[in-house]
C-alpha cells in the first residue's frame, strides 16, 4: 500500500515536470500570435510577452516546488508535520501577495495603460474617420466624403438593395457619402477612427492582426481607434455571437498607401445616387 | 428535525426526504446525470469543430449545443454537484448538527431543482430548438425570434428553468448560512470550522447577494420577450422580413451588467468549495494541518469581496466607458493577491507533510496545479489591454474550462472518492480510482492548455466552422482534431469512474468509521452515518479542525489528553 502510494506520488511529480516542459515549450518557443500590424498592437504584444514571462516564471517555480514536495514528503516518516507560528505564515502570505500584486499591476498600469489610452483616448482631428455598420451577417463601410460628415440614417428608410443603411436623402451631409459592402480600406500609418453601429443585434468588430476588438451595440454609436502600420489585406471577423451566420461574417480590411486610397475613393459613386425614390 | 422521528416509508426516506445526506446524494446523482448530457453535448460540439465539412449538426443546432453545454455544466452540474451536493452532505456533519437548520426547505430546494432540470432538457424538443444565444443569453439575440430560431420557445424555457434554479439555489444558500452560523455544536467556534465549511459559508453569502441580479435580468428579459417592454432593447433594430421593431429606450448593456454581476461571483461560488474540498483532502492525506489556516480564511473573505466588484472584466470590449474598464482591470488583477496566498497555502500544506498519494489526494494535487494555471491565465484576460486581443477567443474558452471546469471536476471526483466510505459505508477501488485519475487529468489539462494556444493563434469562439478564416495561425488550427480526440478519450475514461462507483456500492471493501484517519467531525459518525448523524450525543469540539501532530492525530471532539496543552 505504502509502496504503491509512493509510486503514484512519483508519477504525479513526473507528470508535473513534464507539464512544465510542455507548457514552456508550447508557449515559450513558438509565436502563435498572427503578426501584428498596428501601432498600439505592438504594445498589446508587449503586455502579452510580459505576462508570458512573469506568469511563466511563477508557473514553473510553483510546479517544480509542488513536484519536489510530493516526492520528498511522500515517503513515510520524512515529514514531521511541523507547523509554523501564525505570524510566520502571515509573513509568507504577505510577501507572496506583494510580489504577485506587483507583477499583476505592472501589466495593467505601466505597460498596458498606454495602449488602452491610444485606443480609447481623445480623438484627434487628423483621424481618418470611417463608419462600419454591422448587420446579420455582413459589414457596411461608409466614408463621409469631402464634407467629412456622415449623413443622417434612419432605420425606417432601410431598404435592402438600394438603401441598406437608411440614408436620409434630405440631409445635405448625405450627398457625398460612399457606402461599400464588406471591404474596409484604410491608409497606412494614419490614425483610423472607426465609428461603429449595428442595425440589429450585438456584433464585435475584430481584426486580429490589428489587435482590435470592439463590440457593437445596437442603439449606440461606438468607436475604436488604431494606426495600421503595415500595408496588406486582413480579415475582419465578428467576435460576438450574433446568430446563425456568425461564423462567416467575414469582412476584409485593406491597408493601402494614402494616395491609392484617395484614387479609389474618387472612383466611387455616392450612395445617394443609387437610392430610388 | 429531531432524529428520533426516523422516516419509515420509502417515499419519506428516499424521495421526499428531509435528511441532508439523502438530499445531498440526490443532488449528486442528478448532477452526474446532467453531466452525462453536458458531456455528450460537448462531444458533438467537438466533432463539428474538428470536422466542420461533415456538417454533423446544423449551424442552428450548433449554437443550441454550445448554449446548453455551458448552461448545464455551470449551473446544473458544477453548482448542483459541488455546492448543493457536497454542501448538503457535509455541512451538518462538519458543524456537529443533526441536520440542516431548515430540513423542509432543504427538501423543497431539491424538488424545485428537478423541474428546472426537466425544463432545461425539455427545451431541446420545442419548436426552434433549445436556446441558442450562448449561456450568457445576451439580448437582443436572446430576446428576438427574428434574430435566431432558438430564441423562440427554447429561450423561454431556458429563462424559466434558470429562474427555478435560482429559487432552489437560494433556498439552499439560506440553509447553509443559517446552519453554519446557528447550528454549530458546543465548542465549534468559527475559527475551528473546517476550511470546506468556510468556503460553503462564503459561497452561500456570495450566492445570496449575486443571484438576485440574474433573477431580475431573467424576469426583465421575459417581459421584453412576451410583454412588449424594452428593458434591453434599443430603438431602431431592423430585421429583414419584419422591418424596424417598435421597441425603444432600452440598452443591451444593462443585461450584460446584470448577468455578470452574478456571472463573475458565480465563478467563486463554484471554485471556493472546490478549494475547500482540496484543503480537506490534503490535510487528511498529507497528515498535517493546512499551512496558514487564518490567512486562508482571510483570503477567502477577500476573494468574496473582490468577486462582487470586478464583473466588468467580462465587458472590457463591450463598449462600456473605457475609464470604467480601466478600473475593472485594476481591481480584477488584485484578485491575484488573495489567490496567490491560497495557492501558497495549498503548496505550503505539503511542506513537512506525510503524503499518502491515494486516489482522493491525487485529485486534490491536480486541483492545485489546475488552479495555478487557471489563475495565471486569468491575468492575460484581466489585463484590459491584452484582453482586447484575447476576448471571445479560445484563450477564454481554455481559461474558464481550466478554472470552473477542471478545478471543479477534479475536486468533485476527489470529494466523491474521499467521502464515499462515509456515506456508502464502503471504499471505492483504489486501482480503478487511480486509473480514472490519469484518464481524467491528462486529457483535461492537454485539451484546455491547447485551447489557450489556439486563442493566442487568434481563433474566435462560438464559430460553427472555424475554417472560414485564414488569419489564424496554421498550427493553432491544426490542433482542432487533436483536442477533439482528447475530449473523446476524456469521456470514455469516465466509464471507469461509473463502473468503480456502481461496483463499490455493492462490492467495495467495507469501511470503518474513519478510514483515512482524519480529524473533522464527520469521521466521528458511523459509516454510513444514520439519520440524525450520531447515534447518541452530538460531539463536542475541543480542538482545531486539523490536529495532526508529529506524535499523533486527534479528531476535533477528543478532549485534551495528558501532556497536551
Amino acid at each position: 500500500m505504502t509502496a504503491r502510494s509512493h509510486l503514484s506520488a512519483g508519477f504525479l511529480a513526473l507528470f508535473f515536470v513534464l507539464l512544465v516542459i510542455a507548457v514552456v515549450g508550447g508557449f515559450g518557443f513558438k509565436t502563435w500570435l498572427p503578426p501584428v500590424a498596428s501601432e498600439h498592437g505592438a504594445v498589446v504584444d508587449k503586455v502579452i510577452r510580459y505576462t508570458l514571462l512573469t506568469t511563466g516564471l511563477v508557473f514553473v517555480v510553483g510546479h517544480l516546488i509542488l513536484a519536489f514536495f510530493i516526492v520528498k514528503y511522500s515517503r513515510d516518516e520524512r515529514g514531521t508535520a511541523k507547523r509554523l507560528s501564525p505570524g510566520v505564515e502571515a509573513r509568507w502570505a504577505l510577501s507572496v501577495a506583494f510580489g504577485m500584486s506587483i507583477i499583476a499591476e505592472v501589466g495593467v498600469l505601466v505597460i498596458g495603460m498606454p495602449a488602452w489610452a491610444a485606443v480609447y483616448g481623445e480623438p484627434s482631428p487628423d483621424d481618418v474617420v470611417v463608419e462600419v455598420v454591422a448587420q446579420q451577417f455582413g459589414w457596411f463601410i461608409r466614408y463621409p466624403g469631402k464634407d467629412g460628415k456622415f449623413g443622417a440614417c434612419r432605420p425606417e428608410l432601410i431598404r435592402r438593395g438600394d438603401n441598406p443603411l437608411g440614408l436620409d436623402k434630405k440631409d445635405p451631409a448625405s450627398a457625398d457619402d460612399i457606402i461599400v459592402e464588406d471591404e474596409l480600406r484604410l491608409p497606412v500609418n494614419k490614425p483610423a477612427r472607426i465609428v461603429l453601429r449595428s442595425l440589429d443585434v450585438l456584433h464585435s468588430f475584430s481584426v486580429p492582426e490589428m489587435r482590435v476588438k470592439q463590440d457593437i451595440i445596437p442603439g449606440y454609436t461606438g468607436r475604436t481607434r488604431f494606426v495600421p502600420n503595415r500595408e496588406g489585406t486582413y480579415e475582419i471577423a465578428c467576435a460576438e455571437l450574433c446568430g446563425l451566420g456568425h461564423y462567416k461574417m467575414r469582412g476584409l480590411l485593406q491597408v493601402m498607401a494614402p494616395q491609392d486610397l484617395q484614387r479609389w475613393l474618387s472612383e466611387q459613386v455616392p450612395a445617394i445616387t443609387y437610392i430610388v425614390d | 428535525m429531531s432524529h428520533s422521528h426516523e422516516p419509515t416509508t420509502f417515499l419519506s426516506k428516499y424521495v421526499f426526504s428531509f435528511d441532508h445526506k439523502v438530499i445531498g446524494i440526490q443532488y449528486l446523482i442528478t448532477a452526474l446525470f446532467m453531466a452525462v448530457i453536458g458531456g455528450l453535448l460537448a462531444l458533438t460540439i467537438r466533432y463539428q469543430l474538428a470536422w466542420p465539412s461533415e456538417n454533423v449538426v446544423s449551424a442552428e443546432s450548433y449554437l443550441s449545443l454550445v448554449t446548453m453545454h455551458g448552461t448545464i455544466m455551470v449551473f446544473f452540474v458544477i453548482s448542483m454537484g459541488l455546492v448543493s451536493g457536497f454542501g448538503n452532505l457535509l455541512i451538518p456533519l462538519h458543524v456537529g448538527a443533526r441536520d440542516m437548520a431548515y430540513p423542509f426547505l432543504n427538501m423543497l430546494s431539491y424538488w424545485v431543482m428537478v423541474p428546472a432540470c426537466l425544463l432545461m432538457i425539455g427545451s431541446f424538443f420545442v419548436e426552434g430548438g433549445a436556446a441558442a444565444a450562448g449561456w450568457t443569453a445576451y439580448p437582443p439575440l436572446s430576446a428576438l425570434k427574428d434574430a435566431v430560431p432558438g430564441s423562440g420557445m427554447g429561450q423561454t424555457l431556458w429563462l424559466l428553468a434558470m429562474a427555478l434554479f435560482i429559487v432552489s439555489f437560494t433556498m439552499g444558500s439560506l440553509n447553509y448560512l443559517t446552519t453554519i452560523l446557528n447550528e454549530r455544536t458546543r465548542g465549534m467556534s468559527m475559527m475551528k470550522l473546517p476550511l470546506l465549511t468556510w468556503t460553503f459559508l462564503i459561497s452561500a453569502i456570495i450566492g445570496i447577494l449575486a443571484f438576485p441580479a440574474l433573477t431580475a435580468a431573467a424576469v426583465m428579459l421575459l417581459f421584453d420577450r412576451h410583454a412588449g417592454t424594452s428593458f434591453f432593447l434599443p430603438a431602431g433594430m431592423y430585421f429583414e422580413g419584419t422591418g424596424v421593431l417598435p421597441n425603444m429606450g432600452g440598452t443591451p448593456l444593462l443585461f450584460q451588467h446584470l448577468f455578470w454581476f452574478l456571472g463573475h461571483p458565480e465563478v467563486y461560488v463554484l471554485v471556493l468549495p472546490a478549494l475547500g474540498i482540496t484543503f480537506e483532502i490534503i490535510a487528511a492525506f498529507g497528515r498535517r494541518s493546512p499551512f496558514g489556516y487564518r490567512t486562508t480564511v482571510y483570503s477567502l473573505l477577500c476573494v468574496a469581496f473582490l468577486s462582487m466588484i470586478v464583473w466588468g472584466h467580462h465587458m472590457f470590449t463591450s463598449g462600456m466607458d473605457p475609464r470604467i474598464g480601466e478600473y475593472f482591470s485594476i481591481v480584477t488583477v488584485m484578485i491575484t493577491v488573495p489567490f496567490s496566498v491560497i495557492g501558497l497555502n495549498l503548496i505550503g500544506s505539503l511542506w513537512q507533510a506525510r503524503i499518502r498519494a491515494e486516489t482522493p489526494m491525487l485529485f486534490a494535487l491536480g486541483v492545485i496545479s489546475a488552479m495555478g494555471m487557471g489563475g495565471l491565465g486569468g491575468l492575460y484576460l484581466g489585463t484590459a489591454t491584452s484582453d482586447m486581443y484575447f476576448h471571445d477567443s479560445y484563450f477564454v474558452v481554455g481559461h474558464f474550462h481550466l478554472t470552473i471546469g477542471t478545478v471543479t471536476f477534479l475536486a468533485l471526483f476527489g470529494g466523491i472518492y474521499h467521502w464515499f466510505p462515509k456515506f456508502i459505508g464502503r471504499k471505492t477501488n483504489e486501482l480503478l480510482g487511480k486509473t480514472h485519475f490519469w484518464l481524467t487529468i491528462i486529457p483535461m489539462f492537454a485539451m484546455f492548455l491547447l485551447m489557450h494556444l489556439q486563442g493566442m493563434g487568434g481563433i474566435h469562439r462560438r464559430y460553427y466552422d472555424v475554417t472560414q478564416y485564414s488569419y489564424p495561425n496554421a498550427s493553432a488550427m491544426a490542433l482542432m482534431p487533436w483536442i477533439s480526440y482528447l475530449a473523446f478519450a476524456l469521456f470514455a475514461g469516465q466509464l471507469v469512474f461509473a463502473f468503480n462507483v456502481i461496483w463499490s456500492i455493492f462490492r467495495g471493501e467495507k469501511s470503518s468509521e474513519n478510514p483515512w484517519g482524519a480529524t473533522t467531525l464527520e469521521w466521528t459518525a458511523p459509516s454510513p452515518a444514520p439519520h440524525g448523524n450520531w447515534p447518541d450525543k452530538v460531539p463536542v469540539v475541543h480542538r482545531d479542525p486539523y490536529d495532526y501532530g508529529s506524535d499523533g492525530v486527534w479528531a476535533q471532539n477528543v478532549e485534551n489528553a495528558e501532556g497536551q496543552a
